[in-house]
């Protein structure tokens, strides 16, 4: 193939083809863009989106507001999947930061001027600022026990996972608490420029982490902390800062993403909010193409990956299928995506005589 | 039997890092329940301590799956769902179609060894990690749960009323049958450890999984049969579930998974497998029900300081169990007279790093 001008058109689109195929994220575009049109059969008015007095609204926007908690968190999560960690306390860090911010702002009535308004506790962005540093002391705690005490990753969020629903029902007394104060709910509910306020957090955080993993090296030294810690370390690597911050950086996104859902539902659950999130983010990750056992990542198959499962779940409710089928359908797609992406299945379908040789 | 006694007799058992462990979880054990005696009236009875068992049983049962499962250096989270489904299906099945309890009992136990199976093969032949395979299984048990029925379904039928009502009566305390099942279940689980092939296996596995291999051991037929008998457990355990709260509900047994795991590691299993007990999990599982007692007769205290104080002991544990490894590790450096080297900051799972390897010989 050195003459490409020569090469006659069906070898060029099979080129095109396997360039396509072979690319990391066409997995994971392609099964959100079979569940987009799974769901235009059912709903001929799913990708309209209308102007309502300068908000964006239909199906799609839904879909992306609704998933941007989700996104938060598989943001934080990836790299600490790339690191060959996993962070399985995230639900409960989420519950316990919602509950720190729905504490500190609460929400008193009182009589301004004659007209009744709810005033926070706190001013809301020292609120906002602590149960952020709440998420990020969780993912710290997190990091110093995986990089400095030595302990393996899953167990080590284990212990945070198991107590951290306690400590959210030790902030919040056991009871849900409820949240009066308006400016708050511009975090979960708000539009700005006609798109949901929360996408703009997701974007920042996207780009913030793209920029750092992709223009500096800190990209570079998460991938070889997962592919090897001992040889990354002997590279000069300082892994236990890196495993560190990496860890800090996940606690303080479920820290956010605990913001945005409580301001979304208004109130703060210790025993429900976040429930089983870990369990979505780590799906959502996997099915963005990064692998489990470290050393490869993909933020925007992360990105992807929270709006396959958000569309998912989209896709289940309008299609008539009860609520609670829900889990089974992402279980059996965590099952088909892992079957898919192991290896002796690998072997058995890919026999392009290249790629076996790029193995080889 | 005797030399079994002198074995463990001999002072350097004690010392050894292995049982070091479960020898603070005993010790620890012994001094919660020597505070509450102190600390509250009515405390320290028999019939106290045999509530432990009769509120725990099934905790027990599930718990000792998992101990066989970390042993291999594996991890099962779907066991919590397992036990709902369990206890949904036998609702089901005996309220809804009134079949008889000898035969919804074994059918139950036989889908849950099923179900553990399927996860092993995953696992296994499929190279996938046990922690998705079972989280997915989670996910699956807990959905056909809530497919089956969203409502809770009571039981009343005769048969379980009266399973889940029988109390063997001992001077000074009450038994119920589910601590005769655990009991049962436990015996059989130490016999399965420590004294047969399949157990030494296990053990093999968790110690070196290439090693094992290398040794000609079952490695594959193993490594199922453990996740096969996890799913077992939780299956039993949800059949001694469904007689303690004589009803089937999506809801039930949440975080049991989470339980079980603190159990087997505050009973002294190592979670990076090869080093674990039986017994430590009783005694993991006696902790657990020792501080939900002590928060019971204090009043005050809320349910969800059980959380944080299971979390803090778990933290406790496995801080210890990192120090002991480290401890080990230095002596068998300076022994061999190897430079010391700076440990890597973590490597999770050491089999999992060594899969590639072992693809050739893995049947």
């Amino acid at each position: 193939m050195t003459d490409t001008t020569l090469t006659s058109w069906p070898a060029r689109i099979r080129s095109l083809r396997q360039t396509l195929t072979r690319h990391p994220l066409f997995l994971p575009v392609l099964t959100l863009l079979v569940l987009l049109l799974v769901n235009r059969a059912f709903n001929a008015h799913f990708f309209h989106v209308e102007n309502k007095d300068g908000h964006l609204f239909g199906s799609l926007i839904d879909i992306l507001n609704r998933a941007s908690p989700l996104a938060l968190v598989a943001l934080g999560m990836t790299p600490v999947i790339a690191t060959r960690g996993v962070d399985v306390s995230v639900g409960a860090v989420v519950a316990i930061c919602a509950a720190t911010a729905a504490v500190l702002i609460g929400g008193n009535m009182q009589i301004v001027n004659g007209v009744e308004t709810y005033v926070s506790n706190v001013p809301l962005a020292v609120a906002i600022i602590a149960a952020l540093a709440v998420g990020l002391l969780c993912g710290l705690w997190n990091g110093a026990l995986v990089s400095v005490v030595g302990m393996q990753p899953i167990i080590a969020t284990l212990i945070l996972m198991v107590a951290g629903r306690g400590i959210a029902q030790l902030l919040t007394s056991g009871q849900i608490i409820t949240i009066y104060y308006q400016p708050y709910f511009f975090l979960g509910a708000g539009f700005l420029f006609g798109l949901p306020f929360a996408l703009y957090i997701v974007a920042a955080v996207g780009l913030l982490l793209w920029f750092l993993t992709k223009r500096t090296a800190l990209g570079l030294f998460i991938t070889a902390i997962g592919i090897n810690p001992t040889a990354s370390h002997f590279a000069g690597i300082k892994a236990r800062a890196i495993t560190l911050c990496v860890y800090g950086f996940s606690g303080l996104m479920a820290g956010a993403a605990g913001l945005v859902i409580s301001a979304n539902v208004k109130s703060a659950d210790g025993n429900n909010a976040g429930l089983l999130m870990e369990l979505d983010a780590i799906l959502a990750v996997t099915l963005g193409g990064t692998s489990l056992a470290g050393g490869r990542f993909s933020l925007v198959g992360s990105l992807i990956g929270a709006l396959i499962i958000q569309t998912l779940t989209y896709t289940t409710y309008s299609i008539g299928v009860p609520p609670e089928a829900n889990l089974v359908v992402k279980a059996i797609v965590v099952f088909v995506v892992c079957v898919v992406q192991s290896e002796p299945v690998r072997r058995l379908i890919i026999r392009d005589p290249s790629w076996q040789g790029a193995m080889r | 039997m005797s030399t079994f006694a002198k074995s463990w007799l001999r002072t350097d058992r004690l010392t050894d890092v292995r049982t070091l462990p479960l020898l603070i979880t005993l010790g620890l054990f012994l001094l919660m329940f020597a505070y509450g005696s102190v600390a509250y009236r009515g405390f320290f009875s028999l019939q106290v301590f045999f509530n432990l068992f009769i509120d725990n049983a099934f905790l027990l049962i599930v718990a000792i799956g998992m101990t066989f499962v970390v042993i291999s250096g594996g991890i099962d989270l779907s066991v919590g769902g397992l036990v709902a489904v369990t206890t949904m299906i036998s609702a089901t099945l005996v309220q809804s179609h009134h079949w008889p309890i000898w035969v919804v009992t074994p059918l139950v136990l036989a889908i849950g060894a099923a179900f553990g199976a399927f996860q092993g093969v995953l696992i296994q032949y499929f190279r996938l990690q046990p922690f998705i395979v079972t989280l997915g299984g989670l996910f699956l048990t807990r959905g056909l749960c809530f497919l089956i029925n969203i409502e809770s379904i009571t039981i009343s039928d005769p048969a379980y009323t009266a399973v889940s009502e029988f109390r063997l009566h001992l001077p000074g305390a009450d038994l119920s049958a589910n601590v005769l099942i655990a009991t049962a279940t436990f015996v059989a689980a130490l016999w399965l450890a420590h004294y047969s092939e399949f157990g030494r296996v296990v053990y093999a596995i968790g110690g070196s999984e290439r090693s094992a291999l290398l040794m000609g051991l079952p490695v594959a037929r193993t490594k199922v049969l453990v996740y096969t008998l996890s799913g077992f457990c939780a299956a039993l355990g949800g059949v001694t579930f469904t007689f303690y709260m004589l009803s089937g509900y999506g809801l039930h047994a949440q975080g049991m998974e989470l339980d079980a795991i603190a159990a087997t590691v505050i009973g002294g299993t190592l979670l990076t497998g090869g080093v674990g007990y039986v017994t430590g999990t009783l005694f993991g599982v006696l902790i657990l029900g020792v501080i939900q007692t002590l928060i019971t007769f204090d009043g005050t205290l809320s349910s969800w300081w059980t959380r944080i104080v299971i979390g803090a002991l778990l933290c406790a544990f496995c801080v210890m169990q990192r120090l002991l490894e480290r401890h080990t590790a230095a002596r068998r450096t300076a022994h061999s007279n190897v430079r010391k080297v700076a440990a890597p900051p973590t490597t999770p799972v050491a089999a999992e790093a060594a899969i590639p390897l072992q693809q050739g010989s893995a049947r």
